[in-house]
């Protein structure tokens, strides 16, 4: 028997591309995605659902369709565009209904993949130059999404404890940059200017978007169990960022009194650069990604494999533009293939 | 004659995820996980070769007893109000070895602008106990560590070549734990080349360092007192390395093993100190 799958946040990047990971698997049977917007991608076998920020018709649905595996890619990590009340809503209320639904008697539930993210570790002074899985953060968090993140890693290990039957994958990710995903790092860095605090060139790591898609995948597939830490090979300073973008660097946020320089300069439209990346742009971090590969798992892209795949990206939206009509003109002819009641179906094809 | 058959049921084989080919990795500086420069640091190492050979003299003794490979944890004895040593150590044996030698310091480094980028790029990382691991023990390198921490550098001229408390002995627990030996460096000549006459506490207090000192060199040469040392001369003598017959990569070393072995260390260094300045005619020459 197949796997039976349900998404969250699948009208999000990552649910929207996780679920055409999962369509193409063949041992998943059924797929079913939460949120309260449809998909934005184009999907085929995938079920979607409406359903309001914290999921509160969660157990319902498990209830319902008996979902072995749930994927919880819709934990916001970019706060600039969500108030704090909606982030905690989305955050932690919405992670609790998914615990509770999960957890509930007689529960199908067997295997749950939370997407987290680097931020858990935070970026201070105190920081080693590489996180591991087991170690903790060094300074408490200050900031919304940081403080949101920090309580659902506590709601899942407690869940993790209490049902023992259920495996439990936490992916902690490092900052994304691919082709298409948009960050507020890669918003900075698409304006052709790179946000820097005079003074300090830190040493930042990053993640392709196909390999945050396929670790999770990977841990779907082979059931991982704990905590992993997703990031390519290597530390790079933001300087060098830049210079692999082709962006100037411009130091325009001064060492002291950052925080409120960036407010102004946010204000008056210039710049969206949240407090947690002002740590970052100051300190850096670096997380440890031997336990995944240590699992089994092969990277595709090295952090500045990672940011060349966004440079070459954004060379090309420069040129074309962001939209690129050649994939809707194929999804339609696609979809004129597979429903069109003129296409003469054999039935060795269907 | 017929093939030997295989017997059994055939068990799916788990495809390999990918071919592991090397990734592309288009770097575009030689900065490193722990942002050192090699590019940087020859450059600092030409600016700073002059100072060192012609200003403050640097000598050396048995410096053969530093490990030419392999992890090995160099502790020495930190003096001068903007300490003058780390930087001579780290140029002296990275010049007569040709091997990198990591300077770990307090964090407080990494939160000045300007400064904590150069240090870092220069060779400097955090003195953090698992990036000490990392370095010495997965990445076989030098470290070079002030076990007395900013209390050494932090004392006035009237106390000095008197060896601060050796913190609580993380040295030697991290020495044990990565299997690599401590080498000793005992220096005379930094506490001379800036002196600290006299502290102000209130103002450290509210600046939020260590200590503010008040140097003869500032006393002397104003405020560019801050960068002008004097030309005391510098001898190292490197110490036997110390060895621990401990297994690594423990969870727990005993902590009465770990204040003993720094204690050793300390009156040991401490010793040869002494007997440095039992030896030494001048200061400056």
């Amino acid at each position: 028997m197949g796997k039976r799958v349900l998404i969250t946040g699948l009208g999000s990047f990552w649910g929207g591309r996780m679920a055409q990971t999962l369509e193409a698997d063949r041992d998943v049977d059924h797929i079913i995605g939460l949120d309260v917007e449809g998909p934005k991608v184009p999907l085929e076998r995938t079920e979607y659902v409406r359903a309001d920020q914290s999921y509160s018709i969660l157990a319902r649905i498990v209830k319902a369709t008996q979902i072995d595996t749930i994927v919880h890619t819709f934990l916001v990590v970019d706060s600039t565009h969500m108030s704090g009340r909606q982030l905690h809503e989305t955050n932690v209320i919405g992670t609790m209904n998914l615990l509770a639904a999960a957890g509930a008697a007689e529960s199908s539930v067997r295997h749950i993949i939370v997407k987290s993210s680097s931020l858990v570790y935070g970026s201070s002074m105190q920081d080693p130059a590489w996180f591991r899985e087991t170690m903790q953060r060094t300074a408490p968090p200050v900031s919304r999404v940081e403080r949101s993140l920090v309580e659902v890693e506590s709601y899942l290990r407690d869940f993790a404890v209490d049902n023992p039957h259920v495996t439990v994958t936490l992916l902690r990710f490092a900052n994304v940059l691919g082709t298409d995903i948009v960050t507020p790092i890669s918003k900075a860095l698409e304006t052709g200017v790179a946000p820097a605090i005079l003074g300090f060139d830190p040493l930042m790591q990053f993640v392709e978007e196909d390999d945050v898609i396929r670790s999770l995948h990977f841990a779907f597939d082979r059931q991982l169990q704990g905590v992993y830490n997703v990031a390519g090979d290597g530390r790079i300073p933001w300087s060098e960022v830049a210079h692999i973008c082709g962006v100037r660097l411009v130091p325009m946020l001064p060492p002291v009194l950052t925080g409120l320089t960036a407010g102004v300069l946010s204000s008056l439209g210039l710049t969206d650069l949240p407090p947690e990346l002002l740590d970052l742009l100051r300190y850096g971090r670096g997380i440890d990604n031997r336990k995944l590969k240590a699992a089994g798992f092969r990277y595709r892209w090295t952090s500045a494999g990672a940011i060349e795949s966004f440079a070459q990206a954004r060379r090309l939206r420069r040129s074309v533009g962001a939209s690129r009509p050649a994939y809707t003109y194929e999804r339609d002819v696609e979809n004129f293939f597979r429903r069109s009641a003129a296409v003469v179906r054999r039935p060795a094809e269907t | 004659m017929e093939p030997i058959r295989r017997q059994g049921a055939l068990v799916p084989l788990r495809r390999p995820e990918e071919p592991s080919a090397p990734l592309s990795d288009p770097r575009l500086s030689d900065v490193d996980e722990w942002g050192r420069s090699e590019h940087i640091r020859e450059l600092a190492r030409r600016l700073y070769d002059p100072i060192y050979r012609h200003w403050f003299r640097a000598e050396w003794e048995d410096l053969e007893k530093i490990p030419t490979e392999g992890g090995a944890l160099l502790v020495a004895n930190h003096a001068g109000a903007i300490p003058s040593d780390a930087p001579a150590i780290m140029h002296g044996i990275e010049t007569e070895l040709s091997r990198p030698v990591y300077g770990m310091a307090d964090h407080m480094f990494k939160g000045m602008p300007v400064v904590g980028t150069l240090w870092s790029r220069a060779g400097g990382v955090a003195a953090h106990p698992e990036n000490a691991y990392r370095l010495l023990r997965e990445q076989g390198q030098l470290a070079l560590v002030f076990p007395e921490g900013t209390k050494g550098p932090g004392k006035t001229y009237s106390e000095r070549y008197q060896l601060r408390r050796f913190g609580r002995g993380g040295f030697v627990e991290i020495a044990m734990r990565a299997g690599v030996p401590i080498v000793p460096i005992a220096v005379v000549g930094a506490e001379e080349s800036m002196p600290t006459l006299f502290k102000v506490p209130g103002l450290a207090r509210m600046l939020g360092v260590p200590y503010v000192p008040i140097t003869a060199n500032m006393l002397m040469f104003g405020p560019l007192g801050l960068l002008a040392y004097f030309p005391a001369k510098f001898r190292f003598r490197v110490l036997d390395p110390v060895r621990f017959d401990v297994p690594p990569d423990q969870e727990r070393y005993s902590k009465s093993r770990i204040m003993d072995a720094a204690e050793d260390i300390r009156v040991d260094l401490q010793e040869t100190l002494y007997d440095m300045l039992r030896q030494r005619r001048s200061v400056w020459f």
